[in-house]
């Protein structure tokens, strides 16, 4: 066990070490990539090393990364800081405001980029110009016109019952609709007003207009890039070149950009390069067989660091259950508490103690791998008949010698079994691990379902599968090679 | 005389009482089984006679009273070395599936750092004394017969040469010819070994076959102790009556 933790330190040491180049972070979603993709542009302009992780799941990974000092840099939204980040803190607070509770936690804001990526209503830019509509507060003399809007945004105070309250809406005909539907309904004149979020690709490919919130009722989110401060000791100029992008994006900007990547498939940092007027540096693309093997490497590494160092435990751990029967109603049932932590929590929670990207993944997979594997050594074990049991005891061989000759060898089957459980759940929750950026088949599927393509999606979907095939059969053959023959022919009577 | 008498020990119980739960397995029992003797505990199931087993080779101890083995109290800080001065043969044997018979025998001689030649030796002794074929040794307890793996555990008991012999129901799962034929066998041998030796059965004519003093257990506690002929004209309590009668005979069949 001694020798495992020293590995472990061993293994983690490069990790920390490489903290030279500055490492931007972005959220799953494109608009976040595609601003991970533009933080790292600006940064070689200014002659600082940087690397993307993209794709590192949610609002609460990304924070966390931060303050840790994971990630040095990722896009984030103001209403998000007010909201959800910051507490005790006015919800239309400005940006200065911000930067000064932001300020004690090590952490600067810049001024914002140029958009506010918040809720809108949005019409087809003809109908809306027929009807002289540009805001909010022109739709109050068109009580004929049909609304579509998402269920959520139905819902929500802060939705439709609060603009129609702030604006005084006459409007009666409010369907609920999916927002994934929401753009063809508007466009095929099935309604004639949506709710949108304001930098959306699909308002300029359906040629929808934003009405302006004339009275300011939805909240802002402007975009800005939260950063560490000590980068203004560690690389001055990135953060002067970071400050400069400010005011410099406006929401037609960002939405043609987000419709680039999401409608025309061209790839993020080819659409930042043009944004930059400069050449994107494509000698990183990698064909599909290069990419496959480097999504297999690291979601491999994943399954066998975190399933090795769980057997390790956990057979142990199985063997004190079966041994000491109260504390082992308390490790299983520790264990199966374990099991019940939603994936992408568990996964979450690893970052306070071992950051974002391999280990933490490690650790999450390890933690789900204990249960299969504790349970069903200790099932093994107690399972063995009274007489044998009895018979080895009697014997005279003492207990260490029991357990190895005996009681094991009996049990092998049973604790196999939960080795193969552990290997082909952590297969398929590996595929999670990407969100906190450990790469693996789970990144493909990531891009994929945010771009909504599904040839990235099976590129991660279907060697995920075929491993977990594999692993299963592995394991049958481990299985049979490691089950004594005499269990074999007694199992066939 | 005196150096057999020093290969051999006796075992005995003072006021032991065991308890499982709510039901009393042994109520306050003495009893002593002298080195060199040959004793079989009846009666019915449930009756504590296979508890007696168990506390003589501390699988269990006695809630009360306490276990003597060679004139010493019985402790867990000895029970090993106990053990293995003891062979132990259950109903069903008790070999071990993953094992090849040779690899059952062998397990207690290797823990003691016997030399393989040695094992292999003492095993083909054995399987001439038991009447084992030679070349089943290689194959697995799955692949015998009921008769050949109570041979086996047989041999496994008796492969360190112990000081004594304890027998729990060793024949109960067998059928009745091959029952017939190692009742034979295990009387032979223990004549042969001269070792201690502690039978348990719930057959009165296989108890009185195999020793000459039988010890009627009812409940967790003795009924009576003595000899064949002392149960069936001195009867100690009705029961003992009961018990010998519940034998059944053959029918009579008119010729």
């Amino acid at each position: 066990m001694g020798r495992c933790l020293m590995l472990l330190v061993l293994l983690l040491v490069p990790v920390f070490a490489q903290s030279t180049p500055v490492r931007i972070g972005s959220k799953v979603f494109t608009e976040s990539v595609i601003l991970g993709e533009l933080a790292k542009a600006t940064a070689q302009q200014a002659g600082v090393d940087a690397v993307h992780q993209r794709e590192l799941g949610g609002t609460s990974v990304l924070w966390k990364a931060l303050q840790q000092g994971d990630i040095d840099v990722y896009s984030e939204y103001t209403g998000t800081i007010t909201h959800e980040l910051l507490k005790n803190v006015a919800p239309d607070a400005d940006i200065p405001t911000l930067r000064a509770r932001l300020q004690p936690l090590g952490i600067g804001i810049t001024d914002s980029l140029g958009f506010n990526n918040t809720y809108a209503v949005g019409m087809l830019a003809d109908k809306a110009a027929q009807r002289h509509i540009s805001r909010l507060s022109d739709l109050a003399a068109h009580p004929e016109l049909r609304f579509g809007f998402s269920n959520e945004f139905i819902d929500r105070v802060d939705g439709w019952p609060g603009i129609r309250q702030r604006y005084a809406l006459p409007q009666t005909q409010v369907r609920g609709l999916d927002h994934a539907l929401s753009y063809r309904a508007v466009a095929s004149g099935a309604v004639d007003a949506i709710d949108l979020y304001s930098t959306d690709a699909e308002i300029p490919y359906y040629h929808l207009r934003t009405l302006d919130d004339d009275r300011h009722y939805f909240p802002r989110y402007e975009a800005v890039y939260l950063y560490r401060l000590a980068l203004a000791q560690s690389a001055p100029q990135f953060v002067t070149a970071l400050q400069k992008l400010a005011g410099r994006i406006d929401e037609n900007t960002m939405r043609q950009m987000n419709a680039k990547v999401k409608l025309h498939g061209m790839k993020e940092d080819v659409v930042v390069a043009a944004f930059l007027g400069i050449r994107a540096d494509t000698r990183a693309d990698k064909g599909l067989a290069a990419r496959l093997l480097q999504t297999s490497i690291e979601h491999i590494k994943l399954v066998m660091l975190s399933l090795g160092l769980a057997v390790l435990l956990a057979i142990p751990l199985g063997i004190l259950a079966a041994r000491l029967k109260r504390l082992g109603q308390v490790v299983i049932g520790l264990t199966g508490i374990l099991q019940t932590v939603p994936s992408l929590a568990m996964f979450v929670f690893m970052i306070p103690v071992f950051g974002i990207g391999t280990w933490p993944a490690i650790a999450a997979l390890f933690l789900y791998s204990l249960l299969p594997i504790v349970r069903n050594t200790h099932a093994g074990l107690v399972g063995i008949a009274p007489e044998l049991r009895e018979s080895a005891a009697a014997m005279g061989l003492p207990r260490g010698v029991r357990l190895r000759w005996i009681e094991l060898p009996l049990a092998t089957r049973s604790i196999l079994a939960g080795i193969k459980t552990a290997a082909v759940i952590n297969v398929g929750t590996a595929t999670l691990a990407a969100l906190i950026g450990a790469g693996g088949y789970g990144q493909p599927i990531l891009t994929g379902i945010r771009l909504d393509n599904i040839g990235l999606i099976l590129e991660g979907a279907i060697p995920a599968a075929i491993l977990a095939l594999l692993a299963q059969g592995v394991f049958e053959g481990i299985e049979r090679w490691l089950t004594p023959r005499g269990l074999r022919l007694q199992a066939r009577q | 005389m005196a150096i057999a008498e020093a290969r051999r020990f006796g075992f005995a119980l003072e006021r032991a009482s065991k308890r499982y739960g709510a039901v009393v397995a042994l109520n306050h029992v003495d009893i002593d089984f002298s080195a060199g003797s040959t004793t079989a505990l009846i009666g019915s199931s449930g009756s504590g006679k296979s508890t007696v087993l168990r506390l003589l080779l501390g699988l269990d101890y006695p809630d009360e009273g306490t276990v003597r083995v060679d004139g010493q109290p019985l402790g867990p800080s000895k029970v090993l070395e106990l053990r293995r001065r003891v062979g132990y043969v259950i109903q069903e044997g008790g070999l071990f599936p993953h094992l090849t018979l040779s690899g059952n025998l062998a397990l207690l001689p290797r823990y003691l750092g016997w030399r393989a030649q040695h094992v292999q030796q003492r095993a083909e002794e054995l399987a001439a004394l038991t009447h084992l074929p030679l070349d089943v040794l290689d194959r697995y307890p799955a692949e015998l017969s009921g008769g050949q793996r109570q041979r086996v555990a047989l041999m496994r008991a008796l492969m360190v040469d112990p000081d004594a012999l304890l027998l729990d129901e060793p024949l109960g799962a067998l059928d009745p010819i091959v029952r017939h034929e190692l009742q034979d066998e295990l009387k032979r041998i223990f004549a042969q070994i001269g070792k201690t030796v502690i039978i348990v059965t719930h057959d009165l004519a296989e108890a009185a076959w195999f020793a000459d003093r039988l010890v009627l257990m009812r409940d967790g506690a003795i009924v009576q102790d003595g000899t064949l002929q002392d149960l069936l004209d001195r009867p100690a309590e009705p029961f003992v009556t009961r018990f010998v009668e519940a034998q059944r005979r053959l029918p009579e069949v008119r010729s």
